[in-house]
């Protein structure tokens, strides 16, 4: 990328607190998270000229309640990945000269619902007419469907779906913010409750309240902010499916791929390049798919990779170092917190600091392996 | 105790719910490249051309992937754990079913058993679900 194109993260930062607060609606989640993205930048809100963030609230009424009139605004919202793809549009805006200083919002009121938009409930739409009659109830009975074909196929054990949330557990253990960091074991996974065999209550994430907010700017003005630059080496987005029963094979993710396989191109980077990665975890099979479809190992062969240690502390390819959405927090839209983390890891500021972390991979889910965006973050310029 | 929800037909879908009420799992195919799909909607997929056509499809099917909800949804409450299943038919296309004449359990639900479609009454709609192949109905 050259040097006039480079985009950076100058400014994040969450809520105050993740978990559990009754006493926050969605919006002033997105106010609070926003306040303190702008002071992280050491900026003011008169600096934002840009917005971007999903409905609802949406771009209007948070640049609105904040007092910024924006020259550029994205509602794009695809699900939890929607803040990744928010990055790469404000990536292309900056370059077009349509904005130069853009706010990113995420809050979600997802354990509370204060001030939340209810879940849609219309028997006309498609997934209305083709899944819901099923007895879908939300992702724990769709996005965790493909998991028995890839079993099947690849031999995965449930032994080593549970280790996933093992290994994050650990990651969790080194997170004071972290919802759960009491370590766990196989057999606790295995021992806690069905939800949607084959998944166990603790291979299913939190349901959590919180957000974040991120700046995105120019490069050129790397070195006018408080923080070391983040830079935004690479970006991709996808879309699969609207219907987990329509996703092309059972086995992979092909938005990730496709997602990550632009995010790599556009960075100039491979998989033996990454120190850090962050993989959307909902459930404990997603982290698998996402390693795989990124080529961090062979198809099939991501589980046992995890269950070897090789992505818990001290091992080669720490995944998911806030404990993810299974330990950390996980509010409805987890894509901000895995950017968070990312942002925090290239920064040398993260409460579970990996060693010589220069490129950091974020890996978005949106729906049930619905949509994907993927960022490359790095400490410097390429 | 709430109802299970019944899906609500639009106009590119209504096709397929008449057919349903006739016992005929309707699927729509290319008339320029051939291809069969499922969900109904008047665009062939794979080449984007409009000269679709409905046909009956045999409703066999294999097991392709399923979880079995231990919480259920609104209306399922008095099902206990229930198969939420995904099963390719004969003819390609996937879709989501429940699975009936068989009981809902790993042991029970190998992958790849075979199926056969059979229809459950839903308030006034008929719903394709589908049972072990061979079953008597």
């Amino acid at each position: 990328m050259s040097r006039e194109r480079g985009t950076i993260i100058a400014g994040a930062a969450e809520t105050n607190a993740v978990g559990k607060l009754p006493d926050y609606s969605v919006l002033q989640l997105h106010l609070e998270a926003a306040v303190n993205a702008v002071a992280d930048a050491g900026l003011t809100m008169r600096d934002i000229d840009g917005i971007a963030t999903v409905t609802s609230p949406g771009p209007v009424q948070v640049a609105h309640a904040l007092g910024i009139t924006p020259s550029w605004m994205d509602g794009t919202a695809v699900g939890g990945t929607s803040f990744l793809l928010h990055v790469r549009h404000a990536a292309a805006a900056i370059r077009a000269g349509y904005a130069r200083t853009v706010l990113i919002t995420h809050g979600e009121s997802g354990r509370s619902r204060v001030g939340a938009t209810p879940f849609p409930r219309g028997g006309s739409s498609i997934p209305g007419q083709f899944e819901a009659p099923y007895g879908t109830a939300g992702p724990t009975t769709s996005f965790t469907i493909p998991v028995l074909r890839y079993m099947k196929e690849y031999g995965l054990t449930h032994e080593q779906l549970a280790y996933v949330a093992v290994a994050q557990r650990k990651w969790a253990a080194r997170n004071p913010r972290a919802m759960f960091r009491d370590l766990i074991t196989v057999d606790d996974v295995l021992a806690s409750r069905l939800v949607a065999y084959p998944f166990h209550l603790l291979e299913c994430c939190l349901v959590t309240d919180g957000g974040g907010a991120l700046i995105v700017t120019s490069a050129d003005r790397a070195a006018d902010f408080p923080k070391p630059a983040v830079h935004v080496l690479g970006t991709g987005e996808s879309a699969e499916t609207p219907m987990i029963s329509q996703m092309v094979d059972f086995t992979e993710s092909q938005a990730f791929r496709l997602a990550g396989q632009a995010a790599f191109a556009e960075a100039g980077i491979t998989t033996a390049d990454v120190n850090h990665v962050m993989v959307y975890d909902a459930f404990a099979h997603v982290p698998i798919y996402g390693l795989e479809a990124l080529g961090f190992t062979a198809k099939g062969e991501a589980g046992a990779f995890i269950a070897d240690g090789n992505t818990e502390p001290g091992g080669r390819l720490p995944l998911n170092t806030n404990g993810g959405g299974l330990s950390y927090t996980h509010t409805g839209m987890y894509g901000m917190f895995a950017i968070q983390e990312g942002v925090r890891q290239i920064r040398g500021e993260a409460a579970a600091q990996v060693p010589k972390a220069e490129i950091s991979v974020v890996v978005g889910n949106g729906g049930m392996f619905a949509t994907s965006g993927v960022l490359v973050l790095g400490h410097e310029r390429r | 105790m709430p109802a299970k929800p019944v899906p609500e037909p639009t106009p590119e879908t209504q096709p397929f719910w008449d057919g349903c009420a006739r016992g005929e799992l309707l699927l729509q195919r290319c008339r320029d490249c051939g291809k069969p799909y499922f969900y109904p909607r008047p665009i062939c997929p794979a080449c984007g051309s409009s000269d679709v056509e409905w046909f009956a499809a045999s409703g066999r099917a294999t097991l392709y992937s399923y979880v079995i909800n231990h919480r259920p949804a609104r209306g399922f409450e008095e099902d206990g754990p229930y198969a939420i299943a995904v099963v390719e038919l004969a003819e390609g296309p996937r879709m989501m079913t429940n699975i009936t004449g068989v009981p809902n359990t790993p042991e029970d639900l190998i992958l790849d058993m075979e199926l056969q479609v059979r229809f459950e009454q839903r308030g006034e709609m008929s719903l394709p679900v589908f049972a072990p192949a061979g079953e008597k109905q």
